[in-house]
């Protein structure tokens, strides 16, 4: 038993010997075929965050990106199987990796890749039904006083450089021509059909969505939106969620389904 | 038996349904890609079954969920896990086990299968299949697993034989015993996968024929076919990579029709994982495992015109 408790410390340090008790048919080197286990290791979790983080690779490039991947993956093994889930903790490690200094923006865009695979996995909404929205519109002096349940396929994220035009320069079509990393941007981020899509917003509706997510009312979300953007409107703010179908119920003062 | 309600089927409350003891098709299936999702809905002609990864739809909706509940509908289903670690130190993992009970309720796959492998320690995931000591603790910690799994599950689970590139001093059963108690003991079925048996006994320079010969065959419920790296170990001698990135070998193939008249027809999955193809290449290698299990029929049916 004792044998396989060496594996793990050995499959990740190269430069500790291969575990004791090995035999080979032949008499071959038993460390030379430990080997290809070291290898399937480390490629298949690093090939995973390569799946989940494509445009942090395309920024810092492949061989960079696989030996801090690697660097990553020997300090960060996965806790679960469920490898989409892998990589969340990259963000972070990315804002201590000093190699990476040059490009601060790095973690922030880390970040934005794994709330898009998050989305893309996300449970589904309800669909909010129309009646709720006529019966909105005859009884407008209601609307202040509401929540809103989002679907659970919509995120948020701000930061202080350009991620959502960096990550979309790396989408199809996309380029990095013009783009200046170091302007701030918003972001929304939501499941469409069956794919993701991001979206820059201004600083007024990141507020106003954030406000809401966190279970604020409208009235209070919109207060929110005009400190952060004193041209914040209101109606095109919450239009504009409407549109974007992210709201999937309204919920009243009393905590009741909505009017 | 009573017809399947599709909708019922895919309902995440669905009651059990006898459907699930169901046997795949003695047929060729593929393993099921993301890039193949519309190409498979819009085939009049599907493989037999499909296969996927159970950790990789473990998410809870979007596209993975929505286009296997279409294909399920109308294509019969096999489960792999890749994440239980079976041979491991650890215990189950309850809450991995928990949510594989789930996708079982909800997909009514007809086989669940898992590994003779580990690839967790200490609640750290190493994403490898890991080899196992054939001694009696793994034996005893093996089959206690598997009593888990499937009294978890609420069915009789498929043990898959592995491929290795290392043996254990400590192992007293060799691989074909140590499987067979394994089976006789959790009252599991047996995957077996010929690109392993194939790789682990080039590896260890095993008689082929003498370790299938030795396994629990009337266990097989479902067979796997995939590629493998060639390399040479320190001394030179051929040393096969377990990679399904590649097509099926003629040795392997060989191997698989020795099988199929030893068995019979059986449901086989033609497993590519990595440089997945485009899909009419890995229906051609489906193709290759039905035209020689057809071929068996008819020499079967000669030979009993004959008798």
């Amino acid at each position: 038993m004792a044998a396989l408790e060496e594996w793990p410390a050995a499959l990740l340090d190269p430069a500790r010997p291969a575990p004791l008790g090995l035999e080979t048919w032949n008499g071959s080197d038993p460390a030379h075929r430990f080997g290809i286990y070291r290898n399937n290791v480390l490629v298949s979790l690093v090939d995973s965050l390569a799946d989940t983080f494509p445009v942090v690779a395309a920024l810092v490039g492949d061989e960079f990106f696989r030996a801090m991947a690697g660097e990553f993956v020997r300090a960060n093994l996965p806790t679960s199987p469920i490898l989409y889930r892998y990589g969340a903790d990259l963000p972070r490690f990315l804002t201590a990796f000093p190699p990476a200094g040059s490009l601060p923006y790095l973690a922030d865009v880390a970040r934005l890749e794994f709330a898009c695979v998050r989305a893309l996995h996300a449970a589904e909404g309800a669909t909010l039904p129309a009646e709720t929205l006529e019966r909105l519109l005859r009884t407008p002096g209601l609307l202040p006083g509401l929540r809103v349940r989002f679907d659970p396929a919509f995120l948020l994220l701000s930061s202080r450089y350009a991620i959502v035009s960096i990550w979309s320069a790396h989408q199809e079509r996309g380029t990095l021509g013009g783009v200046d990393p170091l302007i701030p941007e918003h972001a929304w981020i939501q499941r469409h059909g069956h794919a993701v899509r991001v979206q820059s917003v201004g600083h007024g509706e990141m507020e106003f969505s954030a406000a809401l997510l966190r279970g604020e009312t409208l009235h209070s979300a919109a207060d929110a939106a005009h400190d952060a953007e004193p041209g914040f409107n209101f109606s095109a703010g919450l239009v504009a969620l409407l549109e974007r179908r992210v709201i999937v119920g309204f919920v009243g003062p009393s905590a009741s389904e909505s009017p | 038996m009573a017809p399947i309600d599709p909708a019922a089927t895919l309902s995440r409350e669905a009651p059990r349904i006898a459907a699930a003891d169901a046997r795949l098709p003695r047929q060729a299936g593929v393993g099921l890609k993301p890039q193949h999702f519309t190409a498979f809905l819009g085939m009049a002609s599907r493989p037999g079954f499909f296969e996927v990864h159970a950790e990789n739809f473990l998410v809870d909706g979007g596209p993975l969920p929505h286009h296997l509940a279409r294909l399920r509908e109308t294509s019969a289903l096999s489960l792999h896990g890749v994440g239980l670690s079976l041979g491991g130190l650890d215990p189950l993992d309850g809450g991995h086990l928990q949510s594989l009970r789930s996708l079982v309720a909800r997909y009514q796959p007809a086989e669940f299968s898992e590994h003779l492998a580990w690839s967790s320690h200490q609640g750290r995931f190493l994403n490898d299949l890991l080899p196992v000591p054939y001694d009696n603790d793994a034996l005893l910690r093996v089959s206690a697993h598997l009593d888990h799994l499937q009294n978890a599950l609420g069915r009789s689970v498929l043990l898959e034989n592995p491929a290795t590139y290392v043996e254990f001093s400590q192992s007293t059963y060799s691989e074909e015993d140590f499987i067979s108690e394994v089976v006789r003991r959790s009252g599991c079925g047996l995957l077996l996968d010929v690109n392993n048996a194939y790789v682990s006994g080039t590896n260890h320079g095993r008689d082929l024929h003498a370790y299938l010969s030795a396994l629990p065959l009337a266990a097989v419920r479902q067979v796997h076919l995939a590629g493998f790296h060639r390399d040479v170990d320190s001394l030179g001698f051929p040393l096969l990579v377990d990679h399904h990135g590649s097509p099926v070998d003629e040795a392997v193939w060989e191997l698989y029709g020795w099988v199929l008249r030893r068995l019979g027809p059986l449901p086989t999955l033609i497993e590519w994982d990595n440089d997945v193809p485009p899909l009419p290449r890995l229906l051609e290698e489906a193709g290759r495992a039905q035209s020689l299990m057809a071929g068996l029929a008819r020499n079967r049916s000669v030979a009993d015109g004959r008798a």
